[in-house]
C-alpha cells in the first residue's frame, strides 16, 4: 500500500460506481482514525509528515469516490477513458436545446423571485439525475460500455452545474 | 492505536509519565487556560481563584505590563496604552477594523497587519495576544508544577489563513508549543458531545466578544465530523455594547467625546448590557470629563430593537451552514450555544426560534471552549484518556484560490474541504518566452480577486523561455490540519524545477518573530541566547522521547543494526544537549531525523496495513515495504 495506490483499494472497496456508501464512511474512517495528524501531534516531524500525507491522501480519496459524479469521472480514469472536459464540449442538438430551455426557466423564475418554481425545477431535476445515475450504474458496472458511460458523464456535468445554480438561486432568494 | 500508549485497566500511568498539556481559549474579552485532571478538564483560576482573564494588556513607559483584571480597571484612566480586544485586530490591516473612528489607539498603518502605538513602542496584535499567552502559561505552570509539553490553542471557525497563522505566531512568541489549532465550535462540541455521549447532528452557535461562528457537527460514536461551517469574525458581544454606546450619544446628544470617556461610556454600555440577562431595565450613569452627566435607562424593548440586525446578521450564516451541509433545520437534533454574549435573552430566542427548538445551555458558555480544548490537548499530549478515543474531522471556513486573468478568482480549494487538504492546479503562460509568472494566493468566496483576502503574492521564476500555452505550471495547495496553508509552484514540461513554499504574507516572517522574541527578553532582562539554548534542548527532548517511544512500540519494524544506529545518535544528541552550542544540537538533531526516516515510514505503513485488513502486527517483517 502506498499513496500512489488507487482510491478503492484505499478502502478495500470493489472497483465499481455502485458502492455501499455507509461502507465507505466506516472505511473512511478506519484509515482516518490511523493516519490523522491529531495521531502524530507528539510524534516525530518525518512522522508528522507522512500522516499529513496520508490524512490528505485519504480526504481526496473520500471526497471524490462519495459523488457520484466524480467517482464516476475517477472509474472512467482509471480505465483510460478522458474525459476532455475543456476540449470536448461538443454535444447533440437535442440536450443543449433542452439545456436551454432549462436554464431560460430557472433565469425567469430567479428574477420573478418566484421560490415555489424554484423549488418545482430543483425536484424536477434532481429526479431527472437520479435515473441517468441509475442508468450510469448499468453502463460502468454491467455493460462496461465506458465509450457511452464518458458521453452520459458529459450530460452530466452539464445537469449537476444546471442543479448547483438552481440552488444558488434559491439560496440567493432567502438571503 | 500505533502511537498511544494505554496501561491496562487498573494499572494507571506512572505520574511522571503523565504530560502537561493545555487548552488555551484566546478570547476577544475574556481568555482561560484548562487542563485534564485525574480525567477531568478543569479551567486553572488565578491566585485568587477567577477563572477568566480579561484580554486586555497595558502597557507602561518602562516596558513592563499589566494583564487583565488590573490593566482593565486602568483602561478609561489610561486608553492609549490600554490594548483591549486585540483579537479584532489579528491578521488585518487597518482598513479592515470596523469602528475605528470610537477607538482610542495610535494605529501605525503597516504592511499586512495593523500595529499600535504605545508609550511602550509600536505593539503588533501578535505581540499583545503573547503578552496574554505568557500569563497564561505562567498560570499553568505554577499550577501544575513544570514545564507545558504543549497546547491547543482555539480559533474561531470562520479565522481565515492570515488571522490563524497570527495566532500561531503569538503563541510561538510566547514560548507555547502549539500541539494544534482547534476551531472553537469543535472545541465546544467535544466537550458537550463528550459529556453528554451525544449523537447525531448538531448545530454550534458560538457567538463570543467578537466574532461569530457556526459549526454543524455530524456526532457518531467516537467521531466528531464538522459538516459545514460559517460565520463572521468581526461580529460579537462588542458590536452590541457598540449600539447600546451609539444609543446613549443619540438620546444624551453627547459631542464628540475624548478617548478616556468613550472608553468610560464603553464600560458602562458593557455593563448595561449584562445587567439586562437579569433585569428589565438597566441604569446607565456617566460623570464625563466635561463635568456632564449621562444618566439614561435602557430596558429590554429597547435593546432588542436598537440590536435586532445584529442578530439577523448571526442568522444568514447559520443557514448557508446549513444549506452547505445539505441539511434542513428539523436534522438538527440539538443546538449548543457558547459565547459570553449568548447569554443575552433576545439572543437566545432568535435561536431557538429560528431551530424551532429550546437551545441547550446546560454548559458554562465561557469555560466549553477551553475545557474541550483541554480534553483535546490530552489527547494530542498522548495522556491516556480514561475515556473512549475519538477522532476530529474538521473543514476549512473559506475557499482559497488563485487570481487568473482579469482580476477573478479561480478556487482551487473549495470552502467546508476536510482538512488536512491538499489540491493542485495547472496554468501556462500567457506570452511568448515569459520567464516568470505572478502568483496571487486568495481567502474567500466572491468571484473577484478585489472582494476576497490577498494572502500571499510571489513570482515563480526561472521558467524556460517557450511559446505562450507550452510551460505547465502545477501550482499546488496543502492546507495542514490547522488550517493553514502553504503553496508551492513547479514548471514541470521541462524537467527544470523551480519550486517555491511561501507563507502567507499576512503572518510574520521568522526574522520578525526573532526580533520580537529578543525584544522580550531584553525587557525580560533576559539572555535572548539563553533562551535558544533552551528552546533547542526541549525540542530535542521531545524528539528523543518520540523516537524512544516509538522504538518500545515497534522494536519489530528495526533490525539489530539499525537499533544500534538509532541507539547511538540519541546518544550523541544528549551529549550535545549537555553542552551550550546551539547549532550542534540541531545538526545531532538532523542525524537522529535521518536515521529514523525509515522506520517512520514502516510504522505507519503498519498502521496503514492494520487497519485495512486487520491482519495482526506481527505478520509485518522488519524492512519489507523498503
Amino acid at each position: 500500500m502506498d499513496l500512489t495506490a488507487d482510491f478503492f483499494s484505499l478502502f478495500e472497496l470493489p472497483r465499481t460506481f455502485r458502492l455501499n456508501l455507509s461502507e465507505l464512511d466506516s472505511r473512511y474512517r478506519d484509515v482516518q482514525a490511523q493516519v490523522h495528524p491529531d495521531r502524530f501531534a507528539h510524534a516525530t516531524e518525518t512522522e508528522r509528515r507522512l500522516s499529513m500525507q496520508w490524512a490528505t491522501h485519504a480526504n481526496e480519496a473520500y471526497s471524490t469516490l462519495k459523488k457520484p459524479l466524480e467517482r464516476a469521472k475517477y472509474l472512467l480514469h482509471l480505465t483510460g477513458h478522458d474525459i476532455q472536459a475543456e476540449s470536448n464540449t461538443a454535444m447533440p442538438a437535442d440536450f443543449l436545446m433542452e439545456q436551454m430551455e432549462w436554464r431560460e426557466a430557472v433565469m425567469e423564475a430567479r428574477e420573478g423571485g418566484d421560490h415555489h418554481e424554484l423549488e418545482r425545477l430543483h425536484l424536477r431535476l434532481d429526479n431527472d439525475i437520479r435515473g441517468r445515475y441509475d442508468e450510469l450504474g448499468a453502463l460502468l458496472d454491467d455493460a462496461q460500455d465506458f465509450a457511452l458511460a464518458t458521453d452520459r458523464v458529459r450530460r452530466l456535468m452539464f445537469l449537476e452545474k444546471l442543479l448547483f445554480e438552481i440552488d444558488d438561486a434559491l439560496a440567493s432568494l432567502e438571503e | 492505536m500505533a502511537l498511544f500508549q494505554i496501561a491496562e485497566p487498573g494499572e494507571s500511568a506512572a505520574p511522571h509519565e503523565h504530560k502537561l498539556a493545555v487548552g488555551i481559549d484566546l478570547g476577544t474579552t475574556n481568555s482561560l487556560v484548562a487542563t485534564v485532571r485525574s480525567g477531568i478538564a478543569v479551567c486553572l483560576n488565578d491566585d485568587q481563584g477567577r477563572p477568566l482573564l480579561p484580554s486586555v494588556v497595558r502597557y507602561h513607559a518602562d516596558g513592563s505590563t499589566e494583564v487583565g483584571y488590573d490593566a482593565q480597571k486602568r483602561q478609561a484612566v489610561d486608553p492609549k496604552n490600554t490594548i483591549v480586544s486585540v483579537k479584532r485586530f489579528m491578521g488585518r490591516g487597518l482598513k479592515d477594523i470596523a469602528h475605528v473612528e470610537s477607538m482610542p489607539y495610535d494605529f501605525v498603518e503597516a504592511p499586512g497587519m495593523v500595529r499600535v502605538k504605545t508609550q511602550a513602542g509600536v505593539k503588533s496584535p501578535v505581540e499583545v495576544s503573547a503578552d496574554i499567552l505568557k500569563n497564561l502559561k505562567g498560570r499553568a505552570e505554577t499550577a501544575l508544577g513544570g514545564e507545558l509539553v504543549g497546547a491547543v490553542i482555539t480559533v474561531p471557525a470562520y479565522f481565515d489563513d492570515a488571522q490563524r497563522q497570527a495566532t500561531k505566531d503569538a503563541a510561538r512568541l510566547a514560548g507555547l508549543n502549539v500541539l494544534r489549532l482547534l476551531n472553537e465550535p469543535t472545541a465546544a462540541a467535544i466537550a458537550y458531545g463528550l459529556d453528554n455521549a451525544a449523537e447525531g447532528v448538531y448545530a454550534v452557535y458560538d457567538l463570543g466578544g467578537g466574532t461569530f461562528d457556526i459549526s454543524i457537527l455530524k456526532l457518531t460514536k467516537g467521531v466528531f465530523e464538522v459538516m459545514s461551517t460559517g460565520g463572521d469574525s468581526a461580529l460579537g458581544g462588542d458590536d452590541f455594547d457598540h449600539r447600546i454606546f451609539c444609543w446613549v450619544i443619540e438620546q444624551a446628544r453627547l459631542q464628540p467625546l475624548s478617548p478616556e470617556d468613550a472608553r468610560l461610556l464603553m464600560m458602562r454600555c458593557r455593563e448595561a448590557k449584562e445587567f439586562l440577562t437579569l433585569n428589565p431595565e438597566a441604569p446607565i450613569t456617566a460623570r464625563l470629563s466635561s463635568g456632564e452627566m449621562v444618566d439614561l435607562k435602557l430596558d429590554v424593548a429597547t435593546f432588542a430593537e436598537i440590536t435586532q440586525t445584529l442578530i439577523s446578521k448571526t442568522l444568514q450564516p447559520v443557514k448557508k451552514a446549513l444549506r452547505d451541509a445539505g441539511l434542513r433545520i428539523d436534522d438538527v437534533k440539538g443546538v449548543v450555544m457558547v459565547g459570553g454574549a449568548t447569554r443575552m435573552p433576545q439572543v437566545q430566542k432568535a435561536v431557538g426560534d429560528f431551530f424551532r427548538q429550546e437551545p441547550l445551555t446546560n454548559l458554562d458558555p465561557d469555560k466549553v471552549v477551553a475545557l474541550g480544548a483541554a480534553t483535546q490537548a490530552n489527547l494530542l499530549a498522548g495522556n491516556k484518556t480514561g475515556k473512549d478515543d475519538w477522532l476530529l474531522l474538521d473543514v476549512i471556513p473559506l475557499s482559497l484560490g488563485l487570481e487568473t486573468m482579469g482580476g477573478l478568482t479561480e478556487k482551487v480549494i473549495p470552502r467546508n474541504s476536510t482538512i488536512p487538504t491538499a489540491r493542485a492546479q495547472e496554468f501556462t503562460t500567457f506570452k511568448d518566452g515569459q520567464t516568470a509568472m505572478a502568483i496571487h494566493v486568495v481567502q474567500g468566496e466572491r468571484e473577484m480577486v478585489a472582494d476576497c483576502r490577498s494572502l500571499a503574492r510571489f513570482e515563480l521564476r526561472g521558467i524556460p523561455p517557450m511559446v505562450a500555452g507550452a510551460a505547465r505550471i502545477r501550482v499546488t495547495f496543502q492546507v495542514d490540519a490547522d488550517g493553514l496553508l502553504s503553496v508551492t509552484a513547479r514548471e514541470q514540461t521541462t524537467g527544470v524545477e523551480s519550486s517555491v513554499t511561501v507563507k502567507p504574507s499576512y503572518g510574520l516572517s521568522d526574522d520578525e518573530i526573532a526580533g520580537m522574541l529578543k525584544d522580550s527578553m531584553e525587557h525580560a532582562k533576559d539572555d535572548a541566547m539563553t533562551r535558544a539554548l533552551k528552546e533547542a534542548v526541549v525540542e530535542a527532548q521531545r524528539m528523543i522521547e518520540a523516537t524512544e517511544a516509538a522504538m518500545k512500540e515497534d522494536p519489530h519494524l528495526l533490525n539489530e543494526a539499525e537499533t544500534a544506529k538509532i541507539v547511538a545518535t540519541i546518544a550523541q544528541l544528549r551529549e550535545t544537549m549537555a553542552g551550550d552550542n546551539r547549532r550542534l544540537i540541531n545538526i545531532a538533531m538532523d542525524d537522529l531525523g535521518y536515521e529514523t526516516q525509515a522506520f517512520a515510514h514502516r510504522r505507519m505503513d503498519q498502521s496503514i496495513k492494520k487497519v485495512l485488513s486487520g491482519r495482526k502486527v506481527d505478520d509485518i517483517k522488519t524492512g519489507e515495504e523498503e
